[in-house]
């Protein structure tokens, strides 16, 4: 008893307290460091290998077709007062574009990652929520209302900016034109088409936009983006969808169709195509590019070389660095004597 | 305080009506009750936010938000910010208020312990905080002392006191029961030495000093009761008034970190502009012809465009800014301080006092000590001395250390003290068989002293020695059979073998430190005359009769073997008298005595006289004792480049041995130096002369330098110097304190420096805080001092970190230290595992941090380039919340909490591991831009090779993924995974907590990203969460997992390589120790050899911790009446707070009471 009294301070035996926790204490001694090296290594040309040649795999045909030069077919277009502007590019392809093939449309020099520009939409609206009709965020300022003050809807830079040009495009056999058909269903995200961006529940849909008008550079207003398929309107139309997806980049592409129906399930055949661009959007006063991207894609998505060329130079590094490694640790070896 | 306000004049003198209430009451002294918190419930809030913002990263954030509330400018969601900063107050806070409570909680223990107090005649038990300045109270055994008191009266056993203060004056004893006096004394100060004041009684005036007064903070011991007169009471005690001003203590570290984060403000300021001028250069360029798309309201202007972007950047790169940074540190270093205090290794039982880390700011400080200042008596000694080993008649006597032998069984000796131990049974038996010389040589040792016997009951014998030393001579003596049992002025009663005999005490030849010696004149009852002496064997030997020749011899080789063992020798001689010349003797003896001038040279003449010719009877050898493990803590210590020095207020004898008995002082050193000047001429020459390296300088060199922030403060360092051997150096303090003049610091650090050992003796507390000082100054080193006493408050409150060492004689030490544990030898567990330790993880954990943040925020430092300078961030603004809350907090502390490089034994096998710290090698400017370079370089690959892995390429089904929310996904995710491999890298000691962190920590980040970017989150809180379906298209990607695996690849493999070419080609020690840690699992413990022998040129081992004046006090009768040596009545803890004290090591300090003061000290001062 006495005994416990005169310890009563004593601090606790425990491997916490005494800073004595059982713990694995790696080196980086020779015998992991150089085989890790190595290792990593032939792990990564490996990849590099199957990225490399996946991707050289990857057939990609880009058209610019800003109509910069003046011999170019869309230089007519580019001029603002032409409206309703057509143009055609003419391309041929000597062997099978193999599919499915994705056609995207391509824009550099476009800020869309500039914060303003992002932030100036209103998500509140954009799920359909009518108290957002009437009154939009003021996020979306210089688009939240007009002149006349009405509410815009949808409001915003983003949705204002919306890209349309529109694309057709056609396989000239034998001096005759045939439609490849292009598929605009499901170019965007699931989770864009069903949960972030929702029409409102009224029916129809154009009394929802009573009171409101149409962002001021579109057309025609939201419910009547798609005339040919009443359910792609409003916030759910796979265009506006596409485009509210910010990019990232100055330099973006963005899905515009897909060529999945028909004879051309399988690929574009070799042969000569026409492509007639209705020619709306214009980038020329901020020196920006449009261009038309015709991919097939793999496992690894688009055409990147980067990847495959990034995982070849960082494995022959490695297993050059394990070598230099090897012999300094050969000629140098760590003095064991103290 | 509320006292202070209450009192707008300035207190010049206290008057004090004793025992008298409402006589007291116009003056608003303050009562007893102390507050030592800071805050209330009502002023918490507000006092403790102000303090806060005060700090700069703090009130940066508070800019921060007051700019997110204005739109044009935020670029961040106000959570971000605001997150953060309200969780680093609230850990602060709840810190800061916890503290409080605690101090709120003593506050109220402390003031309402019960005391008796004197009130209407009769005793009364009332709380402390009711106590008032003039009220008198009754003491017990064992009690804290109140408030600061005037000692009145105190117990006495056996009537003593009775009896004694009736011879003084009968009555006073009454009033001093109901006692109606006035005081008049000093206002309150923090003097704890000094005290001024008189008592008037009765119209007759006492004058008041120090030795009177009992302070608060001390305990009553070995003292049935005592009565005081409260003179200061709670904030105004001295305890309190000297605790006050308690000077605040920072680290190197933090003065480095203040430095950095203003590097960092700069820095801040530096990136911003230029993205400011980028942005300018953009909105000309880019801008101006996109606003159809990006349309400008009121038109395009670049300069104010660039001015807003200015301030979203510095919104945005707030992550630079360490907001997290100081309350991180706070917790490592709160945790790093448990550890001490939980240390077994460093918990003494015989004491139970475990070590105690009382300031919890200072950690990573101990693993940078440069220089220890430690006092001697208390902290490498245990103040004991033991009679090891005698020489006699040429024989020596006792047991060598590392031998074995029995212990002398001492029973026959009824007298004899049972603690007494001697491990020779020889002796034993030769004093018991008669022999002459042995006989003599005890018989010597029992009268020739100035030790005062206590007999309380017949058979117990206390001896009162004036110093240590002497007691253990007599007390050997009394255990040998010769017992002293009691003295007069003029006679001594001694046991000699169980027979009585007394002796005439003829005259005391008294000690002091020219003589070296003291001699008693004694006649036996048979009528001889004989002179007894000890001293130093130098002294002794010059005075020695011829006819000893071959026995000094003899006696000469035992001395230097007890001197190479430490031991503290004294020689041992006597001489017979005749009648006739010892009678013309003391004639001349009383004449000298009652001359008028010229006295002490006569006396000195006298005694020169009669002490020679001398027979030598042998030498004694009394063991100062270390403490447990003292040397082979210097040793160490040593070994990690770690300079003692040993400030003593004791003699330079005493120093001295106990630097040979610590392995500080050896014989092999190329020279030991003393510097014992008393001019300062005298100190400069002899520091000049000091020369250790032929081609040395003549002028130290001083290298001047800026520092600090704003490179305002102007440093002078002292450089260190090349020696050519190993020097010490012994100064004493006159010499001190000429060399710590102006001019001759310098010279005097210089040399010092270049030493190995230096011991300065007989200084004072103000010269030991000066020598820190010094140090301090000049070398720019960290300093640590160490002591137990009241003497050393002043070094240990001038170090960087001071340590006291508990549970011996006093708190104060303690009190005033940043770390306590009971023993010397726990230093060296403190600074080479736990100081090295902390600051390893310290180090590691600011490297690490910087590192995080740096590269963290130089991500969007790039992208800016991207997105038209427009402050868009990379990241998700949810995961710049929770980047440094959530996601990283948790596995760097792990890191900095449990991480070693080798564990505790192998850190004490090898001290050189120390080095680092000492050089701070593992963090400074240096280390912080190399951290920004590792940042910059990371940040390049986290940025640029997604960009480029992802540029112009799609899902596998032809959609979207270079999408702004799915790239910030991917950057984020590739940072944190290449944050945390770094972390992984730099964390050596993986324990399950660890894995948990860093592993839990990666999962958290997974589990919280999928849950805010999923369909629930967005349908209830729509635009908090707009990244909605991000996590699941992206992640289901394999590009996007190569290109997270090649970011990470990419970042550590350089790291790796690097570290282990840096290995091979330059392994530190730490590198060399980690690899024969692989090798062997267990250092062998290490071997405690005996200390050395050594035996080479001939060396004193004379200290004698003797002073003078003690000769003269046993003759002169008055300690009949005085009893001086019975006085230890009212017997204070905290022991030698006067400088003049400490130069007698002794147990407990007598407090005088007042019924006792002698009469030429009571001059009638009527005021």
């Amino acid at each position: 008893m006495s005994k416990e009294e005169n310890t009563a301070n004593r601090p606790d035996n425990t491997a916490f307290t005494q800073q004595r926790l059982p713990a694995w204490q790696p080196m980086l001694s020779a015998g992991i460091v150089i085989p890790g090296f190595v290792i990593i290594g032939v792990a990564f040309i490996g990849i590099g290998v199957a990225l490399f040649v996946t991707s050289q795999n990857i057939q990609v045909l880009e058209k610019d077709y800003t109509g910069i030069e003046t011999n170019s077919s869309c230089f007519k277009c580019t001029n603002p007062r032409v409206k309703n502007c057509n143009c055609t590019i003419n391309f041929s392809l000597d062997k099978l574009f193999e599919g499915p093939v994705f056609v995207y449309y391509g824009l550099s020099n476009y800020f869309q990652n500039y914060r303003k520009y992002g932030a100036s939409k209103d998500a509140a609206q954009l799920t359909g929520d009518l108290a957002y009709f009437t009154e939009p965020s003021t996020s979306c300022v210089p688009y939240q209302r007009d002149a006349k003050n009405k509410p815009i809807v949808p409001c915003g830079s983003i949705a204002n900016s919306m890209f349309n040009d529109t694309f057709k495009l056609f396989q000239i056999v034998n001096s005759g034109n045939v439609a490849v058909p292009l598929d605009g269903k499901g170019i965007a995200w699931w989770t864009d088409y069903n949960i972030k961006y929702r029409n409102p529940t009224t029916n129809p849909l154009k009394n929802a936009f009573n009171d409101t008008v149409k962002p001021i550079f579109w057309p025609r207003p939201a419910y009547e983006l798609d005339t040919t398929n009443a359910a792609n309107n409003g916030f759910i139309n796979q265009d506006f969808l596409v485009w509210m997806r910010r990019s990232a980049l100055p330099n973006f592409r963005k899905l515009y169709r897909r060529i999945t129906e028909g004879e051309y399930a399988k690929g574009l055949p070799a042969g000569d195509y026409a492509l007639v661009i209705g020619y709306n959007y214009p980038v020329k006063a901020f020196d920006g590019r449009k261009k038309v991207v015709f991919s097939n894609v793999s496992w690894m998505g688009g055409k990147n070389q980067f990847l495959g060329i990034a995982y070849l130079v960082i494995g022959s590094l490695c297993v050059v660095m394990s070598i230099v490694m090897l012999i300094v640790y050969a000629k140098f070896k760590f003095p064991d004597e103290e | 305080s509320l006292f202070m306000m209450s009192l707008p004049v300035q207190e010049e003198e206290r008057y004090i009506h004793a025992n008298n209430r409402p006589l007291n009451l116009p003056y608003q002294y303050a009562d007893n009750a102390i507050r030592t918190s800071k805050y209330n419930v009502f002023s918490f809030l507000p006092l403790n936010l102000f303090e806060q913002f005060q700090r700069l990263a703090n009130a940066y954030f508070l800019v921060l938000l007051i700019l997110q509330l204005i739109p044009e400018i935020s670029s961040l969601s106000w959570f971000t910010t605001v997150v953060p900063l309200l969780l680093v107050l609230t850990m602060t806070a709840v810190k800061d208020a916890s503290d409080d409570i605690n101090r709120h909680r003593s506050d109220k223990q402390v003031n309402n312990r019960r005391v008796d107090v004197l009130i209407d005649g009769e005793l009364r038990s009332e709380k402390w905080m009711n106590v008032q300045v003039g009220d008198v109270i009754k003491l017990e055994n064992n009690q804290f002392v109140t408030a600061d008191l005037l000692l009145l009266t105190s117990s006495e056993p056996l009537n003593l006191v009775y009896i004694e203060t009736a011879e003084l004056d009968g009555t006073f004893i009454l009033k001093c029961v109901f006692p109606t006096g006035e005081v008049r004394c000093e206002p309150p100060n923090n003097r704890l030495d000094k005290f001024k004041g008189t008592l008037t009684v009765n119209g007759q005036t006492y004058a008041l000093d120090n030795d009177k007064v009992l302070l608060r903070g001390c305990t009553l011991r070995n003292t049935e009761w005592c009565f005081g007169l409260v003179v200061f009471g709670g904030p105004d005690t001295k305890l309190m008034q000297s605790s006050g001003k308690t000077v605040f203590k920072r680290t190197s570290i933090d003065g480095l970190m203040n430095v950095l984060v203003l590097c960092i403000f700069g820095f801040l300021a530096v990136m911003c502009s230029i993205l400011a001028v980028g942005n300018a250069i953009w909105e000309v360029r880019e801008g101006s012809v996109f606003i159809a798309f990006l349309p400008r309201p009121n038109g395009v202007n670049a300069g104010f465009s660039a001015f807003l972007t200015f301030w979203s950047y510095v919104i945005i790169l707030n992550t630079v800014v360490p907001i997290s940074l100081y309350v991180s540190v706070e917790i490592i270093r709160l945790g790093n301080s448990f550890y001490i205090d939980w240390d077994r290794k460093m918990y003494y039982p015989k004491s139970d006092t475990p070590a105690q880390a009382r300031t919890t700011t200072l950690n990573e400080e101990l693993g940078q000590i440069k220089y220890i200042f430690s006092d001697k008596t208390g902290t490498l000694t245990q103040n004991i001395m033991t009679f090891n080993k005698c020489s006699i008649n040429g024989k020596s006597y006792g047991r060598s250390i590392g031998e074995k032998t029995q212990t002398v069984d001492f029973t026959w000796n009824e007298l004899a003290d049972p603690k007494f131990v001697f491990h020779d049974p020889s002796l034993v038996e030769l004093v018991r068989e008669g022999d002459l010389a042995a006989q003599h040589f005890f018989r010597l040792l029992a009268l020739c002293h100035t030790v005062m016997p206590e007999e309380k009951t017949e058979g117990e014998l206390y001896y009162q020695a004036q110093s240590p030393d002497e007691g253990a001579l007599v007390t050997a003596a009394r255990n040998f059979g010769f017992v002293f049992r009691s003295r007069t002025p003029e006679s001594i009663r001694i046991m000699e073998m169980g027979q009585e005999v007394t002796y005439d005490l003829l005259a005391v030849l008294d000690f002091n430190n020219v003589r070296k010696r003291m001699s008693v004149i004694v006649r036996s009852p048979k009528g001889k005359l004989i002179l007894f002496c000890k001293g130093a064997d130098t002294i002794v030997y010059e005075r020695l009769h011829p006819s000893c020749l071959k026995l000094k011899d003899t006696t000469t080789s035992h001395l230097n073997e007890y001197a190479g063992d430490g031991l503290r020798t004294l020689a041992l001689a006597y001489k017979d008298l005749d009648d006739d010349y010892m009678e013309d003797w003391r004639r001349r003896h009383h004449e000298a005595n009652i001359a008028m001038d010229g006295k002490e040279e006569r006396l000195d003449e006298l005694y020169e006289e009669i002490e020679k010719d001398l027979m030598l009877l042998g030498a004694t050898a009394v063991e100062d004792k270390l403490q447990d493990g003292v040397p082979q803590t210097i040793e160490q210590l040593a070994k990690a480049d770690i300079k003692i020095w040993v400030l003593t207020g004791d003699k330079q004898e005493t120093a001295e041995n106990i630097g040979y008995a610590c392995n500080m002082l050896r014989e092999d050193m190329t020279e030991v130096f003393i510097v014992a000047a008393n001019t300062a001429e005298g100190v400069r020459e002899e520091l000049e002369q000091v020369t250790m390296c032929p081609d040395a300088p003549d002028k130290p060199v001083v290298v001047e330098a800026r520092a600090g922030l704003f490179w305002r403060q102007k440093t002078r360092k002292v450089e260190d110097e090349a020696v050519n051997g190993e020097y010490a150096l012994v100064i004493n303090g006159h010499s001190l304190a000429y060399a710590l003049e102006k001019d001759l610091e310098l010279e005097l650090l210089r040399t010092a420096c270049m030493c190995q050992t230096v011991i300065c003796c007989r200084v004072t507390p103000l010269q030991k805080a000066q020598v820190v000082e010094l140090v301090k100054h000049y070398k720019q080193a960290v300093t640590l001092a160490i002591g137990d006493g009241a003497n050393d408050v002043s070094m240990i409150k001038a170090a960087h970190i001071g340590v006291g060492i508990s549970g011996q004689e006093g708190m104060q030490a303690v009190l005033s230290s940043d770390y306590s544990f009971a023993q010397f030898r726990y230093l060296q567990r403190l600074l080479l595992v736990h100081g090295r330790w902390s600051y390893l993880r310290m180090c590691k954990f600011l490297r690490y941090f910087f590192y995080k943040n740096f590269t963290f925020t130089f991500v969007h430092f790039w992208y800016a380039f991207f997105c038209g300078f427009s402050a868009q961030t990379v990241y998700d603004e949810w995961f710049i919340t929770l980047y440094n809350l959530v996601y990283t907090a948790l596995p760097v502390l792990g890191m900095s909490l449990f991480d070693q490089d080798v564990n505790d034994r192998w850190s004490s096998q090898h001290p050189q591991l120390y080095s680092p710290g000492q050089l701070n090698l593992y963090f400074s400017k240096k280390a912080f831009v190399r951290c920004m370079m590792h940042s910059c370089y990371s940040s390049l690959i986290l940025f640029f090779i997604p960009w480029a892995a992802m540029y112009d390429t799609v899902r596998d089904d032809g959609k979207d993924i270079v999408d702004y929310q799915s790239f910030a996904l991917l950057a984020q995710t590739c940072l944190l995974i290449a944050v945390t491999i770094q972390l992984s890298l730099d964390t050596h000691y993986w324990t399950a907590v660890n894995q948990f962190f860093v592993w839990g920590s990666l999962s958290a980040y997974f589990a919280i990203t999928f849950t805010m970017y999923s369909n629930g989150m967005f349908l209830i809180f729509t635009s908090t969460f707009p990244f909605i379906g991000t996590a699941r298209n992206s992640l289901n990607q394999p590009n996007v997992w190569l290109t997270i695996l090649l970011t990470s690849i990419l970042c550590a493999l350089p790291v790796v390589a690097y570290r282990f070419t840096l290995i091979q080609l330059w392994p530190t020690i730490n590198d060399k120790v980690r690899h024969k840690v692989r090798k062997e699992a267990l250092p062998a413990p290490a071997p405690r050899r005996p200390p050395v022998r050594r035996i080479s040129t001939r060396r004193s081992g004379y200290a004698f911790s003797h002073a003078q004046g003690y000769g003269e006090l046993v003759t002169s009768g008055r300690f009949l009446l005085r009893r001086p040596q019975k006085i230890r009545t009212a017997l204070l803890f905290p022991q030698s707070d006067s400088p003049l004290s400490q130069g007698q090591p002794q147990l407990y300090r007598p407090i005088t009471a007042l019924n006792r003061v002698p009469e030429e000290e009571q001059p009638a001062q009527q005021s």
